[in-house]
């Protein structure tokens, strides 16, 4: 934790009174630890993005373009002939207030323009003073005010204090979505050279490597290599993981944290061994070595740019479709955008499971199989030999991620997973999970240190969810399947819950498959020492913490 | 400040009103040149607002998922929340436009010691836009009897249900105390919700002040002074049938009524009350989740600077042989 970050008492010292001074008169503070620094000059080269330069968003000068002004007002322009969500969500809202508090910044900051109605004003105002007759006119009096640098410092702001999670989409009695707001937001700053390292710089490494962590082809091989070897030392058994295999039958395509980053990495070996208890013929790429797109949390065409590599390679690979991992916003990139931006995939087939021989009739157009949809089907019928007890020591609960459950619908394959290869299961209160989920509060490319404080406030309804369970079930794990909440959750819960830690779901798929030839375990992936049966079974009431 | 402002602004709309309605010059004029082109207004303007929300394409399929996807085909799929079809998405709409699904779930946060946040039921706001919004459409459906000879039977059933509890002469509508009790209700929320007021612009409380001039227009007429029915009636018909009268003896009040809707009728496109066409064209639910089952096509799709495989194996090529992977070009 940084030094600057605050204790948790003070921290959850929220003041929801709104300023004395109006909205339109209270300019934005860029306090330390609130905010995410501006993306580095070499980054936006590399990408062809405007306005390099070396800047601060603290500094009173952001080295702008002389016509900034023109260029917002015209991107606007442009977006709001392309974008009927756009057009829409600044004409219809009619301030009910229904999203206010469903937004967990708000709930965490109590700062009203974290209001997603008001973070949507901040842009809508500017749309009244330019581009409708009552705005022109009237001026403030019909909500309007002009575009001044204030205004673009306030966007900046605010538009990084979303993570497009969509939860307040969710009650909106009109279907707006703030995420589409925040991301159309983005778009406008990012052509005025406004916009955060921590999104820029895994789109540029993505762009060029082929993932955000810029592991070029000889780290990944290594990466896998090493995955292999630590499978066999825990289960005595040599799984083979074949890089860019061309005519193997499926591309497997998995967020880079994966083989990266801990506590990912665990999912990574649980993956492996799955596949070799099936005898799938896989291959995975170090070309389209990212399933996540952080082009989705810079503009429409960067997100179009990244992703283009998965159907490229697939072909190239000659596969028969893709099967994709553990990753929440890489499956609103897949489901809501893959194929309108790249399609159609007709050089692929629909996909079918060489196992079961399901055909994953909803996928037959993208062609693409989320890995809990994959092993829910196989689970279902009966093709793995598994042994839930092996998870003895884990009291599981999960955590929907905003882009699976809001822009997807994913919400009982994981359960059903989870609740076949767990004994130990426990829901977090219902206006929590599933569609009502809380974000980690540090998606949407926000998950950097010196955004520290806020996203500890962003994610504090999650923790405080995450908490009653620890206190009410002996919760001990948060189970999810995205690659920035198993980044991110780890020190969120340290701060407010710890002693819970963070997994992904296909580790604990690997920590109960029974392999063929394997030696008796003693721990599970993440070298936990498993609880004995004999001891298990007086633990049954009150299961063990880790 | 804004609800003042707005609170005068109807004020004086309804002493233009009235005015209009005392002055002989301007009975004309209130009585049928501006309900004309309030009507004008109402219609064009929702033509309008509807062809530029719809000029503005739908590039991609952005479903807000409520419930369970339809996949595997032993989960349940949340058919309504969820929809895959196109009847299955009408269904969703259907109960968005009728019910107000989604303000149905609404919620409410507090903020306790521990820390501990804990949630619960908030359906007053729904309540009220229920209680709003039906019966303005009763309301509003009733009124028909003044533009229809003979009056429909449904039309006579609708206000009986109305007044089914007929407490004194004239018997009293329902719709008529729930109206106006509903729209105090969203405007004392206004008022009193520290963050609601703080949100609120001039527009939201004009909104409400001219829905309430309105309805407190009719409320006195009907319960309170003398309304010459046979007359409103003549001018209703009038209207209607393109031959305007407007009868000497419609009161002051009813003048008031008139020029309200009038204006309520003008302002309507143009304001955050065009939400109501607006609702039918939200892409977060009035499109089905089937996009990996049906492609969406984006008329402006265009392309972009890409990495290709090749230059990515060119730029690597050591690393790539030196790890021991296949390259395309050997």
């Amino acid at each position: 934790m940084a030094e600057t970050t605050p204790k948790l008492d003070e921290l959850v010292q929220i003041d929801y009174r709104p300023p004395e001074t109006p909205w339109m008169d209270t300019p934005v503070e860029f306090r330390r630890g609130t905010f995410c620094y501006s993306a580095a000059a070499k980054n936006l080269e590399y990408l062809g993005f405007p306005n390099p330069r070396d800047w601060q968003p603290s500094d009173e000068d952001w080295k702008l373009p002389e016509n900034w002004r023109e260029i917002i007002l015209k991107a606007m322009e442009d977006r709001l002939k392309k974008f009927r969500s756009f057009r829409l969500f600044m004409d219809i809202c009619v301030r009910c207030g229904a999203c206010a508090d469903k937004c967990h910044f708000y709930i965490g900051s109590g700062d009203p323009k974290n209001m997603p109605v008001l973070r949507a004003e901040l842009i809508r105002s500017v749309y009244r003073r330019y581009f409708t007759r009552a705005g022109k006119m009237f001026g403030r009096l019909a909500g309007a005010r002009d575009l001044t640098i204030d205004v673009l410092k306030e966007w900046f702001y605010y538009f990084y204090q979303c993570t497009e999670c969509r939860r307040c989409s969710v009650f909106c009695p009109y279907g707006i979505d703030q995420a589409e707001i925040t991301m159309i937001g983005r778009e406008l700053l990012n052509e005025v050279g406004v916009n955060i390292n921590w999104a820029v710089e895994p789109a540029a490494n993505c762009f060029r490597t082929g993932n955000h962590l810029g592991v070029q082809p000889h780290g990944f091989k290594d990466s896998i290599d090493f995955a292999v070897d630590e499978l066999e030392e825990i289960t005595g058994v040599r799984v083979e993981v074949p890089i860019m295999k061309k005519g193997a039958e499926v591309l497997f395509i998995m967020p880079s944290a994966d083989y990266f980053a801990s506590p990912h990495y665990y999912t990574l070996l649980g993956y492996f061994l799955l596949f070799h208890h099936i005898g799938l013929d896989f291959t995975v790429s170090a070309y389209a070595s990212e399933g996540g797109n952080f082009g989705l949390f810079i503009s429409h065409e960067m997100m179009k740019r990244l992703n283009d590599k998965m159907y490229r390679e697939a072909k190239r690979l000659g596969v028969k479709w893709i099967l994709g991992g553990e990753c929440g916003h890489m499956w609103r990139v897949v489901h809501q955008y893959m194929d309108t931006m790249n399609g159609p995939a007709d050089f692929l087939e629909v996909p079918k499971s060489p196992i079961t021989g399901t055909v994953f009739d909803h996928a037959r157009s993208t062609k693409m199989v989320h890995i809990c949809e994959f092993t829910a089907d196989l689970i279902r019928h009966g093709k793995l030999k598994l042994d839930p007890s092996r998870n003895d020591h884990w009291n599981v609960t999960f955590h929907d991620s905003c882009n699976p459950s809001r822009a997807m619908g994913l919400l009982e394959e994981p359960r059903y997973i989870l609740k076949t290869v767990c004994n130990h299961f426990h829901e977090m209160p219902e206006n929590t999970i599933r569609e009502q989920t809380f974000c980690c509060g540090s998606g949407a490319g926000l998950g950097t240190d010196e955004n520290l404080e806020m996203r500890l406030r962003g994610g504090f309804p999650r923790a405080n969810a995450v908490k009653y369970v620890h206190e009410k079930h002996g919760v001990n794990v948060l189970s999810c399947i995205c690659a920035i909440d198993k980044a991110t959750l780890p020190p969120l819960l340290e701060y407010f819950v710890p002693g819970v830690e963070v997994a992904g779901i296909h580790e604990f798929v690997g920590n109960a498959l029974v392999m063929e030839g394997e030696r008796e375990r003693d721990t599970d992936l993440r070298g936990t020492p498993l609880v004995k049966a004999a001891q298990a079974e007086g633990d049954k009431e009150e299961p063990a913490h880790a | 400040m804004s609800v003042v402002l707005a609170l005068v602004a109807v004020c004086v709309l309804a002493a233009l009103g009235y005015a209009g309605g005392q002055v002989e010059g301007w009975r004309w004029i209130f009585g049928a040149v501006l309900p004309y082109l309030g009507i004008a207004l109402f219609l064009g303007g929702i033509v309008y607002r509807v062809a530029r929300w719809a000029s503005s394409p739908v590039p991609f399929r952005i479903t807000t998922t409520t419930g369970q996807q339809r996949s595997l085909p032993w989960i349940r799929q949340a058919k309504l929340d969820n929809p895959f079809t196109p009847a299955q998405t009408f269904g969703r709409m259907l109960l968005e436009v009728l019910l107000f699904r989604s303000l149905f779930r609404n919620s409410k946060f507090e903020l306790r010691a521990g820390p501990r946040l804990v949630y619960g039921e908030e359906k007053w706001l729904w309540l009220a836009a229920m209680a709003f919004h039906w019966s303005f459409l009763v309301v509003f459906l009733r009124h028909l009897r003044f533009f229809l000879d003979p009056v429909p039977a449904w039309v006579a059933a609708l206000q009986s249900i109305d007044g089914f509890l007929q407490i004194g002469a004239p018997e009293i509508l329902w719709t008529g105390l729930i109206l106006p009790a509903a729209l105090l209700y969203l405007l004392a929320r206004r008022l009193f919700q520290a963050e609601i007021r703080y949100i609120s612009l001039f527009a939201d409380y004009f909104a409400l002040c001219l829905l309430l001039g309105l309805a407190g227009s009719g409320v006195l007429m009907r319960y309170f002074t003398k309304t010459d029915i046979i007359a409103v009636k003549q001018l209703a018909i009038g209207i209607v049938t393109f031959s305007p009268v407007v009868p000497a003896s419609l009161s002051g009040l009813f003048f008031v009524h008139l020029f309200l809707l009038t204006v309520l009728l003008a302002y309507f496109p143009f304001s955050k009350l065009a939400h109501m066409p607006g609702i039918f064209l939200s892409p977060t639910r009035n499109l089905p989740n089937n996009n990996r089952a049906h492609r969406h096509v984006n008329p402006w799709n265009y392309p972009v600077k890409v990495h290709t495989y090749e230059e990515w194996e060119e730029e690597f090529h050591d690393k790539i042989v030196a790890a021991g992977l296949p390259l395309d070009k050997e």
